[in-house]
This record gives C-alpha cells, sequence and structure tokens, in this order.
C-alpha cells in the first residue's frame, strides 16, 4: 500500500481575500535565512518572512488579535494588533507586518495601547447587544479583550436599538449583524477555505456590511451548512440555530420517551466547554450527565456507523460487480462512489457538481439511520408508539440541523430524527441541569445499540470512513484478519491531516463470501489481484480540486471509493464544535479519537453482534435488501446554483 | 465646467516622442539613473520618489511586470490630470513607454475615473494612433524586442481606488480595497507581478526629463522638491483653473497669481489634506513643507470653517472602503463630532476625545484614506478654534 498527496491547488478565491505573503529567496542557507527582531528589547532571530505577531509568541508576549485566524489568510483589517515598529511613521499591524529586515518592536507603548482601546472603543460603539443575553457570554473574543484593555465606558457610546433583524432563515446557522464587527473572518472561510463563496462585504463605510447574495436570507442561497463561519466569529454573530429549548420541553413532557444518539466527535470536545484542555475524551462521563440532565436513553451513534459501513460497503461491492462483472456500464459511470455522510459534502455537491450526485451513495448518514431505526426498530421492540419519541442528536455539526429537517428524511413515518444539538448546545444544557461534567461516574450506553466497535469512533477523523471501510473490506473479501496485515487494524496510510490523498490496496487470495452478503455476490474471485484505490479528502476546497480532478481524468477518477467530509480535519472540525478551533486542538482531538478506537475491544463494523442481529431480527433481507433501502437509504435533490428570486 | 489653463504648461512646449526616441538610444540602466537624479517624486501626493520605485521594480526578478497609470483623479479639488490627459495625453502614454523600457514590462494599464468616461475614446483614439505610428506595440520605434502596450480600465467612481493597492485590486476585478503594506506594488502588484504605478502627472514629467534631462528639471523647484507642478485651484477666487508653479511656491504666490488675495483659509492637498490659516500664508508649498497632489482649495472671509469641516468629513465617511475599524467607525465618529460641535453640544472633554481618536485613525489605519481623513477636521480645530467652539447657544 503507498499513497499519494494530490497537489492540484486549483483555487476559485479571489485574490482580494488571500494572504499576500512576500517572496523570500527559495534557499534561506543563502542570505541566512533568519533575521533578528527585537521585541520590548528582547531579541529573537526569526525565519525571513515570519509576521511580527508570531515572533512575538515565541517570546511569551500576547498581542490582541481579532481579525486573525490561524486558519485563514492575513487580512489586517481590524487593527486590534497595531504595533510601533521604529523607522515606521504609522503603527503597523503585527499580524501582517512580515519582519525581512532586523527591525525593533514595542507592543504596548502608550501609542499602542491608546489606539487598541480607541479600535475597541469604535467597535463596541456599533456593537449591539448585551453580554448578558448573548450565546457567547464568557466564550466571546470582544469581551475579551474588552476586559483585557479595562473598558468601563462606552467612550464613543453604545447602540440602543439594533440595526439589523437577524436572519433565521436558515436550519442551520442564525446571523446577527448587530453583533458584528467585520473581521470579515467569516467570508474568509467561506471564500478561501470553504470554496463557497456564500458571504462577502457590501456597501462601503460605515454602511460595510457582512452579505449573502443580493442580501438574501441564508436559507435561500448556497449555504451549505458546515458552520464554520460559527466557528470562527469572534462574536456571536454567527451562531448555530439553538433547540435546547425544545429538547427541555420534551424532557420536561412525561408522555414524551426522549432518546438522544451521541457521534464520535463531540465526546473528543466537549471537556474543551468546561475548561479542559483539548483532546480530552469524556465519553462514559457524558453519558452519565445526559441521564441526569432527564434523557431517557443514550444511544451511540457508532452503531450506526458501523452499520453506514455495512450498508455503504455493500452498496460499493455492488456497484463494482455491476460494473466489473456484468459490465453495465451505466454502473461503472457511477464509480467512485462518494461518501454521504457529512451533510454539509452532501449540499456542496448538491449545489456545485449536481452532475455527480449519482457517485453519491444512497445511504443516509449515520445520524439519519439511527433516527429511522429508533422510531421503528426500537419502538417496536419496547413497544413504544413512534409519535411519542423524541429523536435527538448530539452531533459536532451544524448541518445535520438542517439534514434531519430535509423532507425525505421520514422513512418511519415520523421525522426520522427531531432535533439536532450541537457539542456546544449540549454542554449549555449540562450546565444548565447543574451536572459537573467532570465529576460524573462512567456510565455505557443503552441497549439494544449499546455495543459499538473502534470502527464506528473513528468516522470522526478524516479518513475514518475510509479506514473502517477498509478493515471490514479486507477481511470480507480475503477472509484473512485485518490485524494481520496491519498492526492493531491501524491502516494508518489513510490518516493524516494532508487536504486530499490516495491510499491503494492491491487483493491479492481472496476468501469464501461471508453469509452476509451471499445472496449477493456468488464469489470473490473478480476481486482477485485488482488494486483498489480510495480516496479521502477533507474541507469543500479539497472536495472541490478532488472532482475537479475526476472531470478531468486525474488519479482520483481511478479511484473506487471516495470519502469526503466538509470540515478540515472531518467530524471533530465541525460546525457544531467548541470554539475556538485551530489546527492544534483538531489534532488534538483526532489523538482523543484514535485513542478510544484503540482502547475498544471490537474495532471491526462486521463483527459489531448488535449489528448482526439487526440483520437477524429487522433487516432481514440484508444489506441494501428492501427494508434497509425504505429505512436506510435517501436521495438527493439537484440543487445548482441558481438562486430564484 | 471645462477647467483650463491659467498660464501655458511647459507640457506644450516638449516634442512629441523625444523623450521615447532617447530612450531606446540609451541603456535601461541610464534610464533609470537620469529618473533619480532628476530627484522627481510622486505627483500624486505620496511623494514617493520615481527613481527609487522604477529601480525596484527594474530590479524584481519577474518575467512579468506592469506599468499602471494612476488616473482615478478623486481627491476633491483636483482636475489638473483631467487636463493632462485631454491634451497631453502622448506624453503620458509616452511616459508609460519610457517606464517599460525601463523596468522590462509588456503590459500597461490607465485606470481612468470614472467619471472621467467621456475621456475613453478621446484616449482610445490617441493609443490608436501611437500603435499605428509604432510607438506602442511589437518592435517599437523598430527596436528588436521593445514591445509594450496600454489597455484603459475603467474605475467606476470610488474614491479608494485611487489608493494604488486598492486600484490593483480594482482591476483585478475585486472589491476595491487596500491591500496590507509591505509588500508593496514593486514587489507583488497586479496579479502578484512586480508594478510600477504612478500619476498621469508623474509620467508626463518623466517623459520631459529622459526627452531634455534631469539638469533641466532640476533647474526648477526647491532642492528636495524638483522641478514643475500643476495645481488645481478652486474655491472663493478670481481666476480658478490649472496652473503650473515650481515647487516652493508660498501661499500667498498663489493667492496672488489666482486672485484669491483676501482669503482666509487654503485647504491644500484636498479633502485629505491641511487647512492653513491666513497667518501661515508665507509657507512654501513643497514636500518639505505643505505637501500636495495638486488641490488647492481657497476659502474666502465669509466661509464657516466647521461647515468646511463637516463637508470633508461627509465625504470620508462615505468614501471609506469599510475595510479597517479605525476608519470605517472613526470616521462617523469624528463627523458626529462636528455636528455636536455645530449644536453646541460637545464638551471641551469629548473634543479631547475626537482628537486623541483622530491621532489613533492617523496611525492605525490600514491605508492612507484614514490615516489623512481627520487632517482637515485637526488644522480646522487648531486655527479657527473660535469659530468652532461656543455655537448654538444664541
Amino acid at each position: 500500500m503507498n499513497t499519494k498527496t494530490n497537489h492540484d491547488r486549483t483555487c476559485r478565491a479571489p485574490k482580494s481575500v488571500k494572504g499576500y505573503s512576500i517572496k523570500t529567496s527559495p534557499d534561506k542557507t543563502q542570505i541566512g535565512g533568519q533575521v533578528t527582531v527585537t521585541i520590548n528589547d528582547h531579541a529573537i532571530k526569526v525565519p525571513l518572512g515570519t509576521t511580527i505577531l508570531e515572533a512575538s509568541k515565541s517570546l511569551g508576549i500576547n498581542i490582541p488579535t481579532l481579525c486573525n485566524h490561524d486558519d485563514l489568510c492575513v487580512a489586517g483589517v481590524c487593527r486590534i494588533c497595531v504595533v510601533e515598529v521604529e523607522g515606521q511613521r504609522n503603527l503597523q499591524a503585527a499580524c501582517a507586518f512580515p519582519v525581512t529586515s532586523p527591525i525593533k518592536v514595542r507592543t504596548h507603548s502608550r501609542r499602542v495601547r491608546h489606539a487598541r482601546r480607541h479600535i475597541l472603543d469604535l467597535m463596541l460603539a456599533k456593537h449591539y447587544g448585551e453580554c448578558y443575553s448573548c450565546t457567547r457570554n464568557g466564550n466571546c473574543e470582544l469581551q475579551n479583550l474588552a476586559e483585557e484593555y479595562g473598558v468601563d465606558f462606552y467612550r464613543f457610546g453604545h447602540l440602543k436599538e439594533p440595526r439589523y433583524t437577524v436572519d433565521n432563515s436558515s436550519y442551520a446557522v442564525v446571523r446577527d449583524m448587530d453583533k458584528c464587527i467585520l473581521c470579515r473572518r467569516c467570508i474568509r472561510t467561506c471564500i478561501d477555505m470553504q470554496e463557497v463563496g456564500v458571504l462577502g462585504a457590501i456597501n462601503r463605510g460605515d454602511k460595510t456590511k457582512i452579505a449573502t447574495f443580493l442580501d438574501k436570507p441564508l436559507a435561500e442561497v448556497i449555504c451549505i451548512n458546515c458552520g464554520q463561519c460559527i466557528n470562527r466569529c469572534p462574536t456571536a454573530a454567527l451562531k448555530a440555530k439553538d433547540p435546547t429549548d425544545e429538547v427541555w420541553a420534551a424532557i420536561d413532557d412525561p408522555t414524551k420517551h426522549v432518546v438522544i444518539q451521541t457521534a464520535p466527535s463531540p465526546r473528543a470536545a466537549i471537556a474543551e466547554c468546561f475548561g479542559v484542555e483539548p483532546g480530552t475524551a469524556l465519553t462514559f462521563e457524558m453519558n452519565t450527565a445526559l441521564k441526569r440532565c432527564g434523557f431517557n436513553k443514550v444511544f451511540d451513534t457508532n452503531f450506526t456507523a458501523d452499520l453506514t459501513i455495512i450498508e455503504e460497503g455493500t452498496e460499493l461491492i455492488l456497484r463494482l460487480y455491476k460494473a466489473l462483472v456484468k459490465k453495465d456500464p451505466g454502473v461503472a459511470e457511477t464509480i467512485p462512489q462518494f461518501t454521504s455522510c457529512s451533510p454539509g459534502w452532501v449540499k456542496f455537491i448538491e449545489h456545485f457538481y449536481p452532475e455527480f450526485l449519482p457517485h453519491v451513495s444512497s445511504a443516509k448518514s449515520p445520524q439519519q439511520m439511527f433516527g429511522a431505526l429508533i422510531k421503528t426498530y426500537y419502538a417496536q421492540q419496547n413497544n413504544l408508539d413512534p409519535a411519542n419519541i423524541v429523536s435527538v442528536a448530539l452531533m459536532p455539526c451544524s448541518a445535520k440541523k438542517f439534514e434531519c429537517n430535509r423532507p425525505e428524511m421520514i422513512s418511519s413515518g415520523y421525522k426520522d430524527v427531531d432535533y439536532g444539538l450541537t457539542t456546544r448546545e449540549l454542554a449549555k444544557m449540562i450546565k444548565e441541569a447543574g451536572v459537573d461534567l467532570l465529576k460524573m461516574e462512567k456510565s455505557d450506553f443503552d441497549d439494544p445499540f449499546g455495543s459499538a466497535t473502534g470502527s464506528g469512533v473513528i468516522f470522526g477523523a478524516t479518513g475514518g470512513v475510509m479506514e473502517s471501510a477498509l478493515r471490514c473490506v479486507i477481511e470480507l473479501v480475503t477472509g484473512k484478519k485485518v490485524e494481520n496485515l496491519f498492526d492493531h487494524a491501524e491502516i494508518t496510510p489513510v490518516r493524516g491531516f494532508e487536504g486530499s490523498r490516495i491510499a491503494e490496496l492491491t487483493i491479492g487470495d481472496v476468501g469464501p463470501v461471508p453469509d452476509l452478503l451471499k445472496h449477493l455476490v456468488p464469489d470473490w474471485n473478480w476481486l482477485r489481484g485488482v488494486t483498489l484505490k480510495l480516496g479521502v479528502c477533507h474541507g469543500t476546497a479539497n472536495a472541490k480540486k478532488v472532482l475537479e480532478d475526476i472531470r478531468n481524468g486525474g488519479p482520483f477518477s481511478q479511484c473506487q471509493f471516495i470519502e469526503f467530509m466538509a470540515c478540515p480535519g472531518g467530524c471533530l472540525g465541525g460546525g457544531g464544535q467548541p470554539i475556538p478551533t485551530t489546527p492544534e486542538i483538531r489534532a488534538a482531538r483526532a489523538r482523543a479519537i484514535y485513542a478510544e478506537d484503540r482502547r475498544s475491544t471490537i474495532r471491526k463494523s462486521h463483527e459489531n453482534p448488535a449489528i448482526l442481529s439487526l440483520y437477524k431480527e429487522f433487516l432481514t433481507d440484508g444489506p441494501c435488501g428492501k427494508v434497509s433501502h425504505k429505512l436506510l437509504h435517501t436521495h438527493y435533490v439537484a440543487r445548482g446554483k441558481y438562486i430564484l428570486a | 465646467m471645462k477647467a483650463k489653463y491659467m498660464s501655458p504648461l511647459t507640457f506644450s512646449t516638449i516634442l512629441p516622442d523625444e523623450g521615447l526616441k532617447k530612450a531606446v538610444s540609451i541603456k535601461r540602466s541610464e534610464i533609470l539613473a537620469e529618473i533619480s537624479a532628476s530627484k522627481i517624486k510622486g505627483r500624486g501626493g505620496a511623494g514617493f520618489p520615481t527613481g527609487t520605485k522604477w529601480n525596484l521594480a527594474a530590479a524584481a526578478k519577474d518575467t512579468t511586470k506592469f506599468i499602471v497609470c494612476n488616473a482615478d483623479e478623486g481627491e476633491p479639488g483636483t482636475f489638473k490630470d483631467r487636463i493632462i490627459l485631454m491634451d497631453h495625453a502622448d506624453l503620458v502614454f509616452e511616459g508609460m513607454t519610457i517606464a517599460a523600457r525601463a523596468v522590462g514590462s509588456k503590459e500597461g494599464i490607465l485606470y481612468l475615473r470614472g467619471e472621467y468616461t467621456y475621456l475613453l475614446s478621446h484616449l482610445e483614439t490617441i493609443l490608436q494612433k501611437r500603435r499605428d505610428n509604432k510607438l506602442l506595440g511589437d518592435a517599437i520605434l523598430g527596436v528588436e524586442g521593445f514591445q509594450f502596450d496600454i489597455r484603459i480600465h475603467m474605475g467606476s467612481g470610488a474614491y479608494i481606488c485611487g489608493e494604488e493597492t486598492a486600484l490593483i485590486e480594482s482591476i483585478e476585478g475585486n472589491r476595491g480595497e487596500p491591500r496590507n503594506r509591505p509588500p508593496y506594488p514593486v514587489d507583488t502588484g497586479l496579479k502578484r507581478h512586480p508594478t510600477v504605478v504612478n500619476n498621469v502627472e508623474t509620467f508626463a514629467w518623466c517623459a520631459c526629463i529622459i526627452g531634455n534631462g534631469a539638469e533641466w528639471f532640476l533647474k526648477h523647484g526647491t532642492a528636495v522638491s524638483t522641478g514643475l507642478k500643476l495645481f488645481s485651484i478652486s474655491g472663493d477666487v478670481e481666476r480658478p483653473g490649472v496652473y503650473e508653479f515650481p515647487w516652493g511656491i508660498t501661499v500667498s504666490e498663489v493667492l496672488e497669481k489666482c486672485g484669491g488675495r483676501n482669503a482666509k483659509a487654503v485647504q491644500i492637498g484636498g479633502a485629505s489634506g491641511y487647512c492653513i490659516p491666513r497667518s501661515q500664508f508665507d509657507r512654501k508649498i513643497a514636500y518639505e513643507d505643505i505637501s500636495t497632489g495638486g488641490s488647492i482649495i481657497v476659502f474666502g472671509p465669509d466661509r464657516d470653517m466647521l461647515k468646511v469641516a463637516k463637508n470633508f468629513l461627509e465625504f470620508f465617511v462615505e468614501e471609506s472602503c469599510g475595510q479597517c475599524t479605525p476608519c470605517r467607525d472613526g470616521n462617523p465618529v469624528i463627523l458626529d463630532g462636528i455636528e455636536r460641535l455645530e449644536k453646541g453640544t460637545c464638551s471641551i472633554t469629548y473634543l479631547n476625545e475626537l482628537r486623541a481618536l483622530s491621532e489613533t485613525m492617523q496611525v492605525a489605519s490600514k491605508c492612507g484614506l484614514g490615516q489623512t481623513s481627520t487632517n482637515a477636521f485637526l488644522s480646522i480645530l487648531e486655527h479657527f478654534k473660535d469659530e468652532c467652539m461656543g455655537r448654538g447657544r444664541e
């Protein structure tokens, strides 16, 4: 097996939102490559082109920032990071000033302090609302700076009336422009990082505002609900649509049976909302806390992640079988098969590449599969009226809120999932319930879906779906234990944070077809000696590159299966995760997720006993059978990019 | 109103394409040396030495370089570029072609102010004539490998697009917003290639300098501010229009020439410049004293100076690109302060806050707009305090 990284650099983002790098000699040793910068009398050598902000960080000097973000290109617009550079008449933005010659910098001189305070005063003058009534109270970068810089009155006034109406149109993302400080992180996130481009600045001067195309409601434009803008908004100008009131109401209603399924990523991140360092998993403590909050049952979404692997894997096998053995050209055109578990990705392809929709697996996402099973299988088993079941999903995702409201997601006759909660919203509920999450004893997930495998857990990280699928495919096809091929069944070549990558796996000998799939394929001989090429990509900007590559007949067009995740890092970097987010935080969450996989006793989806009994008792015609098609599969809408007036 | 010159311009005495012919006969380094020797500084207002700019662009290692002429003449009270483009456009294009020769560029762009659309066909005709006469295109003046052409890009009426990096953004098809500097356009400009951006008048003078030599240019002006300069004079004067003066002329001499002897104040440098009271009329107009891109607005004895300040601030509130906090949100606060002064409801304490805020805007704004927008307000406040204070109480 080897890995290839896709180095294609297509990008449609306008250059105005890209960083402007200063050219330095490619051979850094030739010119020393290092330059001395003296900050507040402390000298440090840094590589040429390092910004003053970065140099200060390495000296332990804090410079406040608002528009700057580790994931985004330089903007230099908020001006809160201004510093004094000797020889420069004006103050310079530390985030945007590259050090290319020895310079002397002062980071908190009188001029600097006054300027920063004025900039804060100006922002606060236009920032409508009170901290008490704000979702970001206690987690707001503007609030923090106001505190750090000792803002004790509104020097230039404060708005008494809102200027804008809140845009509540979207199922996922709420825009409150009265809280916006025009740092433009959301624009850079949307255009530059995700290459979706829903948001932009309109008007000039103090009438400038962040708007959608023609200033239309968010629900009417091509927003994919990924929520990455929420994660990077320093204030509460962008937030997820919060259903906690409805969830509390359901919990309070004695006639309702309220169940919650929890995805793998929130458990690896919720601790951050309680001041614990990133990378601390609180899976079993969270289970207890959820019960204390009043949920009747706590289920593990990993169960349906395993189910997704079986359904999506079977679909892939069927596609390959029809294409390679039955020589069906119509099916051959739909290979590579694309994953469908990321609702942001699904809406992205519906808008931007609808012609590729036949490639997308018809399998529902784990959240929606679980929802359908809860209101059918689980209701039957427990003699519950599905009308009285309220199904809540704890997700790291804002797009899941949109997904559960898609009109086609009612295969049980009821809404498969009633409410999507983000990690942040659950943290709020836990706090409101007075539950001390960190002190909870551990408790397991509830039956009948209790046991899940490590394969389900790693769905949270980019490459996780692919790794889980591989664990299955290798064993089901070769009949050999995957542990014999990969240490601890860890297929590391598909792991990592590169934007997109291809892994190859050559199938040697094949084994007998397992019982579960016997009715679908007679033997595996047609796979003997076949090299499977598997693609992984995360972030829709990378998805765009991969799809363009397929269109141009590049390496990704040779793949059989490609995992797409809308968010950088996969679900662990989702739009419902705790704020802030940085590459380091996402890497820590990934470590927590892989550690949980390593702790699992069962690490392969097809070995999950609950899955096997589900197929025995309920989905009796097997994977991709009639029942599973009704409940566990879905269809898509070719939306295109046209916005109707 | 068609502005007119009040005195014959040196430009009309220059032999056509004398400079360009000379430029192709000497080495590129000699062109650069001649421009540097003339000590000419940018005529747009910022006053960056043109020789340095061209040298940096010439030294930049890139096969693609651009020459951009900034004809987005938007500073309130300037109209001299319009006159130059109307009557001496050949000289401007010649200057651009010389610059192209000096720095090694094949493509030039004239960014024309949206309000000057009526000049477009006139300029296109001149460009075509130059192409026909082998003054543009391949093998200019028969010199093998000297290839350069100019196209015109229309602006859309935003003041900020006169700022060189915003202008480049606008040419690239983006929202006209200034970039972070450094890197500067000579290093990373249009489409990330080295780009020389100069004012209309700068290019015209450069053509004259190469044609007549730096010595000729150095005969005029002061030691620091060399050469002649075109001024747009408007306001309470008997003879408004475009004038040519050497740098170093005093304000009172200017007023003498244009018939504004009883002026009580002169705004030099347009809306972003400074307001000079009568007591300082002996000051020199030069980079080392009162610098200007050419705009001189004269205020007669009956003018209400607070209204003047208010007018300028209204302009900046409107024209701020809205990108950086100090400029976007600072200008409206200053304007509100002026309105309070008008009503007599601005306390001394608050006025001091406004002064301090103005200083912050000057040092912390991202580009020249925010850095200069309060100049007029501060200088009016300084020199006409009595007029600004104690109003609206009677």
